[in-house]
C-alpha cells in the first residue's frame, strides 16, 4: 500500500537530480553543462532549468562539435539556447585538428569520436571550468555502472577507477585541488527507459531525428549508419533509403540507425519495452574492445 | 498497450537495495538470475558476457562478468567496487548496490547501504549464520537499512528443508535481537536452479510466503525517510534579478526530514531568526506541501539573511546544535584515522573543520564485540568516536534521521573522502 508521502520513481530521480545540479553550482566557481543535442543531455538542461527557476541557468552550456552533426541536432541547439536565455560555448574538433591537436582517424572506419576528448581537455581548460555536468548513466555500460555522480580528475582529466572516492548518502564531496576539475552525472541513477517516461511526463521537445523518417542509409556489420559527404563506403555497401529514427544521437559516424516507423514518445516506449539489444549495442565506439568506454573514461571522455 | 503501459509505468515507486557477498555464496549468480529472470538483460550484454566467458575458457555463461565492469575486477574475477544495476518489473524500479562482500570491502558495503531502503543478506544453507552474516548485519543495522531480507540460499544442498530453514531461520532471529533492524524477512532460495527467486519454488511446497522478487515488489517503503522533524538545509539561494522576479529570493534545498507547509512558522539556524513560509515553489508552481526527500524552494515572509549552510526548522521542534558530536565512524582510507588529527567535515549542505578527540572503542564485525584495548583506526574499521567541530552542526541521531544525521570526513591535503559518521543516540555534550 502508498502512503500519502510516497514518491513515483520519476518523481524521486527528478528530486535526486536536481539536488545533484544544485550542488555543482554551490560547491564549484565555474561549472558547465555539456550539452551534445540527444536526449540525455536535453533533459539534462531541462533539470537544470527546473533547479534554478525563476532565475536562468547559472552555467553556460558547452557543445563539443565534431563537426560531424545530424543538421537537426543543430537546429535544435540554437533554439533551445534561445529559449532558455542560456550562454552556450562550442568547442570545435575542426579547430583541434587543424591546430595540430589531433591527427583525423584514417580509413573507413574512421570517427571523430575519440578525438573529442582532446578538444573537451582543451576547452575546460581554457575557460578554466571545474566541473563538466554530462548526462551519462550508469545503466549504459558496465564501466559507467562505478561511476561515482562526482567523478574526480586529476591535472591531465584524467579517471582513476581504482582509486575513487567513496560517495556515501546524498554528501557529495567536491573538494580539489589547483588545475583538476569534476566530471559530474547527475542522472547517474536514471535508466534509458526513464529518460523516455520522463521526455513524455514532461512533454519535452526533441530533435525530430528521434522520431521516423525517411533517410539514405547503409549497413556496416549489421548497423544502419546514415549517408553523410565524410562517410565512405566499403567494398558490397550501398545506400539505400530506409525508415529509420535514432535512438541516440553522436556523432554521424558511429550513431546507429533502428529501423523503426515510430513517430510518437509513445510509439518509442513501446518500441523500447520490447527491445532485447541496449541502445549503446548500436554505437561502433563501444565494440571496439571488452573495456572500450573505461579506456576512453581514463583518458578523459565524456 | 503503450498507453496502459505508460500509465502504469508513471505510477511505479523506487526501491534501492544492497546485496554483499563473497565470490562463493552465490551472490553473482543471485542477481543475474533477478535480472534474467525478468528479463532486464539485453541480447547484445549477454553476446559481450558469452564472448568473455568462451575467450576465459569458462565452461559455463559466467553472469558475473556481467556486475565486474573494470577490466582489474575482470582480470581478478572479484568486484572491487559498488556497482550499481538497474531493473524494472511493471510494479517497481529497483536499484542495486551490488557490494564485495569481504572484510576488506567493508568501506565498500558501508558506501552501499548508506542509500538503501532493503538489505539482501545472503546465508548458505549448509553453513547457517557465520562471521560474514555477522559482519553484513551489522553493516546494515549500523546504517539503519530499514528492511532486511535473509535470503537462505543453495536449499538444493540441503535438500530442500525446511528443518534445515528453519534452524537457520531460528539461529538468526537470537543474533538479530543485538542489533536495531526495523524489519526482516526471511526467504529460502537456490539461486542457481532459480527456486523463489522470480518464480515459487516447487521443491519447498512448505514455504507460503513470497518469493524474492515479490518480497522486493511489496516492501513497504513510504515511510523510510523521517516525517516527523521538519528540516530543511539551504543548499542554493535562487536571485533571478530579473525584471518579473525582480525582489524574488528563494531558498533551495531538498526536504532532509518532516513535512513542511506554507504558513509554518520556522527558525532559521545558526541565527535563529524566525520568519514564516510565504510559499514552496517549484518550476511548475507553488505546492500545499513538501516533505523528505523532495527538492523546492522556499519564499519566506521576512527578508532576513540565509545562507548555504543554514538549516530552516519548524519553531517548535529544534535539532540537535552542538560542536561536540558522538559518532560511530567508519574509516575508508589506507592512513590511518589520527587522534588529535584536523579534518574537513561536510554535514548536510554545512561545511566545518572537526578534530578527532576521543576513540572511545572500536567494534569487531564479526562478533560485535567492543575492542578497548586497540585504539588505532585503520581502513574498514568502525570506531565510536568524538569529535569537537569549529562551528555548531545542527542534526538528529542517525537512527531517527539517515540525512541529518550522517557526515564525512575529509583530509585536507589530499580532499579526499577518508571517513564516515553516525551520529549516535545517546545524550550529546
Amino acid at each position: 500500500m502508498k502512503s500519502k508521502f510516497s514518491l513515483t520513481h520519476l518523481e524521486e530521480l527528478e528530486y535526486e537530480s536536481i539536488y545533484v545540479i544544485r550542488e555543482v553550482a554551490a560547491q564549484f566557481e565555474r561549472p558547465v553543462l555539456l550539452f551534445s543535442g540527444g536526449k540525455d543531455s536535453i533533459v539534462m538542461t531541462h533539470l537544470a532549468m527546473k533547479a534554478f527557476w525563476p532565475a536562468r541557468l547559472p552555467f553556460p552550456l558547452l557543445h563539443i562539435d565534431t563537426g560531424h552533426n545530424f543538421e537537426e541536432t543543430l537546429v535544435y541547439r540554437d533554439n533551445l539556447v534561445k529559449k532558455l536565455g542560456a550562454t552556450l560555448i562550442v568547442g570545435s574538433v575542426q579547430e583541434s585538428i587543424n591546430n595540430g591537436r589531433v591527427v583525423e582517424e584514417k580509413g573507413v572506419n574512421a570517427s571523430r569520436n575519440i578525438l573529442q576528448t582532446t578538444t573537451l581537455l582543451d576547452t575546460i581548460e581554457k575557460y578554466k571550468f571545474d566541473a563538466a555536468m554530462g548526462g551519462g548513466r550508469r545503466d549504459e555500460e558496465k564501466a559507467r555502472a562505478k561511476e561515482r555522480f562526482f567523478s574526480h580528475r586529476d591535472e591531465f582529466g584524467q579517471w582513476d577507477p581504482k582509486n575513487q572516492r567513496p560517495e556515501l548518502w546524498n554528501i557529495f564531496n567536491g573538494r580539489k585541488n589547483p588545475g583538476e576539475h569534476f566530471r559530474v552525472f547527475p542522472i547517474s541513477n536514471w535508466t534509458e527507459m526513464d529518460v523516455w517516461q520522463y521526455i513524455l511526463k514532461e512533454n519535452i521537445e526533441l530533435p525530430s531525428i528521434y522520431f521516423t523518417h525517411q533517410r539514405e542509409v547503409f549497413n556496416r556489420d549489421g548497423v544502419w549508419l546514415a549517408k553523410a559527404p565524410f562517410m565512405k563506403l566499403k567494398d558490397g555497401e550501398k545506400y539505400e533509403t530506409r525508415t529509420v529514427r535514432c535512438r541516440t544521437i553522436g556523432d554521424i559516424s558511429c550513431t546507429g540507425l533502428t529501423l523503426s516507423a515510430a513517430n510518437s514518445l509513445e510509439e518509442i516506449i513501446g518500441e523500447i519495452a520490447a527491445t532485447r539489444v541496449t541502445e549503446r549495442g548500436g554505437r561502433a565506439d563501444d565494440m571496439r574492445s571488452e573495456a572500450a568506454m573505461e579506456d576512453r573514461k581514463k583518458e578523459g571522455y565524456f | 498497450m503503450t498507453e496502459f503501459s505508460s500509465k502504469g509505468y508513471l505510477d511505479m515507486e523506487l526501491l534501492r537495495f544492497t546485496t554483499a557477498g563473497s565470490v562463493d555464496d552465490g551472490k553473482s549468480t543471485l542477481i543475474g538470475r533477478l535480472l534474467y529472470d525478468s528479463k532486464s538483460i539485453f541480447e547484445d550484454q549477454l553476446e559481450a558476457v558469452k564472448r568473455a566467458s568462451i575467450r576465459r575458457g569458462n565452461e559455463h555463461i559466467d553472469l558475473a562478468l556481467l556486475t565486474d565492469g573494470l577490466r582489474a575486477e575482470r582480470e581478478q574475477g572479484i568486484t572491487i567496487d559498488v556497482a550499481y544495476r538497474y531493473f524494472a518489473t511493471p510494479k517497481r524500479k529497483f536499484i542495486i548496490a551490488d557490494t564485495p562482500g569481504h572484510i576488506q570491502y567493508t568501506r565498500n558495503m558501508v558506501t552501499g547501504a548508506s542509500t538503501a531502503n532493503a538489505a539482501i543478506i545472503l546465508i548458505d544453507g549448509r553453513n547457517g549464520v557465520t562471521e560474514q552474516t555477522c559482519r553484513h548485519s551489522y553493516i546494515a543495522s549500523l546504517l539503519q537499512i530499514p528492511h532486511v531480507i535473509i535470503c537462505i540460499n543453495k536449499m538444493d544442498l540441503v535438500g530442500y528443508s525446511q528443518e534445515r530453514y528453519e534452524q537457520i531461520k531460528e539461529e538468526f532471529g537470537i543474533f538479530a535481537r543485538m542489533l536495531d533492524i526495523r524489519e526482516i524477512t526471511y526467504v529460502p532460495i537456490s539461486a542457481l536452479y532459480g527456486d523463489n527467486v522470480v518464480d515459487s519454488s516447487i521443491n519447498m511446497p512448505w514455504y507460503n510466503g513470497g518469493t524474492l522478487l515479490q518480497v522486493l515488489e511489496n516492501i513497504g517503503i513510504g515511510n523510510d525517510h523521517n516525517l516527523v522533524d521538519p528540516r530543511f538545509p539551504v543548499q542554493h539561494v535562487i536571485r533571478p534579478l530579473s525584471d518579473e522576479y525582480h525582489d524574488y529570493r528563494g531558498y533551495a534545498g531538498r526536504v532532509a526530514g518532516g513535512v513542511f507547509f506554507p504558513g509554518d512558522k520556522i527558525t532559521v539556524l545558526p541565527s535563529m531568526l524566525t520568519s514564516k513560509i510565504k510559499s514552496i515553489d517549484v518550476y511548475e508552481g507553488t505546492l500545499d506541501e513538501a516533505w523528505a526527500p523532495m527538492s523546492v524552494a522556499f519564499s519566506l515572509e521576512d527578508d532576513i539573511d540565509i545562507s548555504r549552510g543554514d538549516m530552516i526548522v519548524k519553531e517548535d521542534n529544534m535539532p540537535m546544535v552542538s560542536q561536540d558530536i558522538e559518532i560511530m565512524m567508519c574509516w575508508m582510507n589506507e592512513k590511518p584515522m589520527q587522534l588529535n588529527g584536523k579534518y574537513a567535515v561536510k554535514h548536510t549542505t554545512r561545511d566545518v573543520r572537526c578534530i578527532i578527540k576521543e576513540i572511545s572503542y572500536k567494534v569487531n564485525v564479526n562478533t560485535l564485540e567492543k575492542v578497548y584495548d586497540d585504539k588505532q583506526v585503520s581502513l574498514n574499521d568502525i570506531a565510536c568516536v568524538k569529535i569537537r567541530t569549529t562551528k555548531p552542526l545542527f542534526f538528529d541521531p542517525y537512527n531517527r534521521n539517515r540525512r541529518t544525521g550522517a557526515l564525512i570526513i575529509i583530509d585536507e591535503a589530499s580532499n579526499n573522502t577518508v571517513g564516515v559518521g553516525m551520529v549516535t543516540d545517546r545524550p550529546q555534550a
